[in-house]
């Protein structure tokens, strides 16, 4: 195909030429952004964490009287674990995605402060025995904690667990001791200090603290014996009866503990909670791009009807003089794929720029590159599917067209 | 001639009806996803105090130990129960009053009601003037309530209607964590966007349902919701008032810029005191924001909402840049017709006018359209469950400001094509047909 008459021709419609250059540019710059923006919200709502989130359901209870925890968390867990279908029971102090964070700087030397660069923000998970039963942990080194674990550990005064063992996520592992196995290391806090003897696979934190994103799966478990800061009751069942077993579960707390408010609820649902401003940003995301894809199809659809109508003359002639109905076609969609070429490109840099600002003023990280030749494929494509239309209906052009005057 | 154009311009919008369609449906999109991002925008940075925002201060102060000091670091959030009530005694600015967030467990007398938790704000007695809040029973406690610990309560109407069925409850005894308060007063509905003077549990709450005396909630121990940041020996939960931890929240009101200079000198001088006294260690670090500033400061705003605006935005410029090559094909398509009015006689000006109010016009449908979308979008927007949702409702000044932004943008997209189909020459257009 000669594109030389075609450069030619855009060179007379410059105006109209540049509009759909400029156009092609713009959604190509708003998609990439938008595109990347989507993947990474939708992969923070698919986040993977190593606890039965199907079956289990929570309940929260506040306002019991914590004189009393040590005899009214026994009682309650039993009371709960009579519940038909519930196959483990347990309370911890609080659980992933529930927004309620104890977050803690661990270092892996003795002499560093908490203050010091080098300290990990982590969330401690503090449980009762049969949480790990209860949650589904999966351990992958080491033991999980014993009954005198459980028996022994009791808060301290400033918000620390009095105990020295200690299970690290995988992830924590890897970041506090980077290449070596975590095992019976110790790690510290303050004058506090616990020795790893377990490494289970990544749970969620309760919120995005910390590190955001990254440091999600920072957390730390430590045993407890039944306190006043446990009040996250977990129950794990078959998942087919998880609604019904939240629902009892909230009812058998409430009758037990008048005085308190119990709050129940399956973790499904507190998941979809945490994500709901992500998910909805993700809709809106959707919705934009497909709307802005359809406009812009639909303008390069408009002017080049326009460009074809106007042109009926000269292609009767080209068709008169012998050209085939597949050389007018080809016309056509060469003429906008060049025009697409050049939209893309500055829609590239564009995008680039874009993702600059945002990376500065606002949370994004760097859009990986394969975004920008993702996006502009996908706006040739729609270029190419927008002229079809036009561009059949002028290959329709009869050569007689060339004889007809106006 | 409006009138004339009007009606040539609503006969050849006409003739056209997919291409109108398209151009408007492109406005009203543009129109309906910027309005509805910037309304939700417009909403959650609005001023929470109006009339009162710039005279309301936030002092802050930094009294850690030089543990991990950096002179560049803002001083904490908050500030201690010693500063907190060293500042409130000292009364160095017109009102004052110093604040925590909290939750009380509300046992109804009626069998009926349930126990159930309220949140609950401590404060002392300036928080009612100072804050403009209106009362619809009663009246707030004063200072003397402040210094006795007085067990009295200022209830919001929304409890006051689920207590007491709406019914003036002021000399009522409503138990509270086992303790009985008398109540005082009863709020009118009252809610404050952001809820600036406590961003700590969430920035778009609600307003709390119980006001009651900080000394009050000290003394019974009441539990508290919020933040406490603490350093050297840490916290201690049940000596909250000397623990080196910050917990609450100072607001001060000062009525002049003199003043607002005189207090921040103020603050100086203090911590420059409490250094001497042993009691700070760091060299004086403090900061005095009014109500925006304090909002600034803490980037209230959600990022994303910020985000959604800039996405609408640039939706917006590409149905724009849309329309203008639409507008342009339209215009061009009629230049026969263009060159018979200028051959007759019109001149440029006239033409250029012609297109222009056709192009208004379109902008005026796209803005209707944009409107009835915006409707549509703000309506999603408070489907979902964040706590800044239910706040996102179009007012006077962004109805007005989407018709300017529609019109004004179509009128501005119309220029280009109505200036280039004015230079057809009619001489040209006559001879070819």
């Amino acid at each position: 195909m000669e594109i030389g008459p075609i450069l030619a021709s855009l060179r007379k419609h410059r105006i109209p030429a540049l509009l759909i250059v400029l156009e092609i540019a713009l959604a190509c710059a708003v998609l990439c952004n938008a595109v990347f923006m989507i993947g990474a919200r939708a992969g923070e709502i698919r986040l993977s964490d190593a606890i039965d989130e199907q079956g289990l359901s929570v309940v929260t209870l506040t306002g019991a009287d914590p004189e009393r925890a040590s005899s009214e968390i026994p009682r309650n867990l039993d009371a709960l674990r009579r519940i038909p279908g519930v196959q483990a029971v347990a309370v911890l102090n609080t659980m992933p995605l529930s927004g309620n964070g104890w977050n803690v700087n661990f270092t892996t030397r003795p002499d560093m402060k908490p203050t010091d660069k080098g300290s990990i923000n982590s969330n401690i998970y503090l449980m009762s025995e049969g949480a790990d039963r209860a949650l589904g942990l999966r351990l992958k080194q080491g033991r999980m904690f014993g009954s005198e674990d459980y028996a022994s550990s009791t808060m301290g005064a400033t918000f620390a667990p009095e105990t020295h063992v200690a299970i690290v996520s995988e992830r924590l592992a890897g970041r506090l001791w980077p290449g070596q196995s975590a095992l019976g290391r110790k790690m510290y806090m303050d004058k506090y200090w616990y020795q790893v003897v377990g490494v289970v696979a990544d749970v969620l934190r309760p919120t995005r603290a910390g590190a955001g994103l990254p440091g999600i799966y920072d957390t730390v478990f430590f045993p407890m014996q039944p306190t006043d800061v446990l009040n996250y009751y977990v129950l794990r069942s078959a998942p087919a009866d998880r609604d019904r077993v939240a629902r009892q579960a909230e009812d058998t707390l409430a009758r037990l503990d008048p005085g308190a408010v119990a709050e129940g609820k399956t973790f499904v649902d507190m998941r979809g909670d945490f994500f709901s401003g992500a998910s909805s940003m993700v809709w809106m995301l959707v919705l934009v791009c497909v709307v802005m894809l359809a406009v812009t199809a639909f303008g390069i659809v408009g002017l080049t009807s326009f460009w074809v109508a106007q042109r009926r003359r000269q292609i009767g002639i080209r068709r008169a003089v012998g050209a085939r109905r597949g050389h007018i076609l080809s016309y056509f969609r060469t003429e906008n794929f060049l025009l697409s070429a050049a939209g893309v490109a500055l829609g590239m840099v564009l995008a680039f720029g874009i993702n600059l600002y945002l990376m500065q003023h606002y949370e994004v990280d760097r859009m990986p590159w394969y975004y920008l030749p993702g996006g502009a494929i996908a706006l040739w494509l729609l270029g190419q599917a927008a002229v079809y239309g036009p561009a059949h209906r002028a290959a329709m052009v009869p050569p007689v067209e060339a004889t007809r005057s106006g | 001639m409006f009138g004339y154009y009007l009606d040539l311009a609503l006969r050849s919008l006409r003739r056209n009806k997919a291409l109108t369609a398209l151009m408007v449906l492109a406005i009203a999109l543009g129109i309906g996803a910027c309005m509805t991002t910037l309304t939700v925008l417009h909403v959650l940075s609005g001023d929470p105090i109006p009339g009162r925002s710039t005279q309301l201060y936030y002092p802050q102060l930094d009294p850690r130990d030089m543990d991990g000091y950096r002179p560049e670091d803002d001083p904490p959030a908050q500030v201690t129960w010693i500063d907190g009530m060293n500042l409130l005694h000292a009364r160095r600015a017109d009102r004052q009053a110093l604040m925590t967030g909290g939750a009380v467990p509300i046992q109804p007398a009626q069998s009926a009601i349930e126990p159930f938790f309220e949140d609950a704000r401590y404060t002392t007695a300036d928080f009612f003037p100072m804050f403009d809040v209106p009362m619809l029973y009663g009246h707030a406690w004063n200072q003397a309530d402040d210094e006795g610990s007085a067990r009295v309560a200022v209830i919001s109407r929304k409890l006051n209607d689920k207590l007491f069925q709406g019914k003036d409850s002021t000399g009522q005894t409503l138990l509270m964590n086992d303790v009985a308060f008398r109540i005082v007063g009863v709020l009118d509905s009252w809610r404050v966007t952001p809820h600036f003077y406590d961003l700590n549990n969430g920035s778009y709450s609600e307003d709390e349902g119980v006001y009651l005396p900080l000394t009050t909630a000290k003394d019974l121990k009441l539990a508290r919701n919020g933040s406490t940041d603490c350093w050297g020996k840490g916290s201690d939960p049940d000596h909250m008032d000397t623990a080196p931890c910050v917990w609450l929240q100072l607001w001060v009101q000062l009525d002049t810029p003199a003043k607002v200079a005189a207090y921040k000198t103020f603050l100086v001088h203090y911590s420059q005191e409490q250094k001497t006294l042993g009691r700070f260690q760091r060299p004086p670090n403090v900061r005095l924001d009014d109500v925006m500033g304090w909002l600034d400061f803490n980037k209230v705003v959600p990022g994303d909402v910020r985000l959604q605006a800039w996405l609408a935005l640039g939706f917006l410029l590409v149905c724009l840049v849309n329309t203008v090559g639409l507008m342009l094909a339209k215009f061009l398509r009629r230049s026969a017709e263009l060159g018979v009015r200028r051959a007759l006689g019109a001149s440029r000006r006239e033409v250029f006018m012609q297109l222009l109010v056709e192009s208004g016009v379109i902008g005026l449908t796209g803005g209707v359209g944009g409107l009835l979308l915006a409707l549509l979008g703000l309506w999603l927007v408070r489907k979902q469950p964040s706590d800044y949702a239910a706040l996102a409702h179009l007012d006077l000044s962004m109805l007005a400001a989407t018709f300017l932004l529609a019109v004004g943008a179509t009128l501005l997209a119309g220029l280009l094509p109505a200036w280039r189909a004015c230079q057809v020459t009619p001489a040209l257009q006559l001879k070819s047909n």
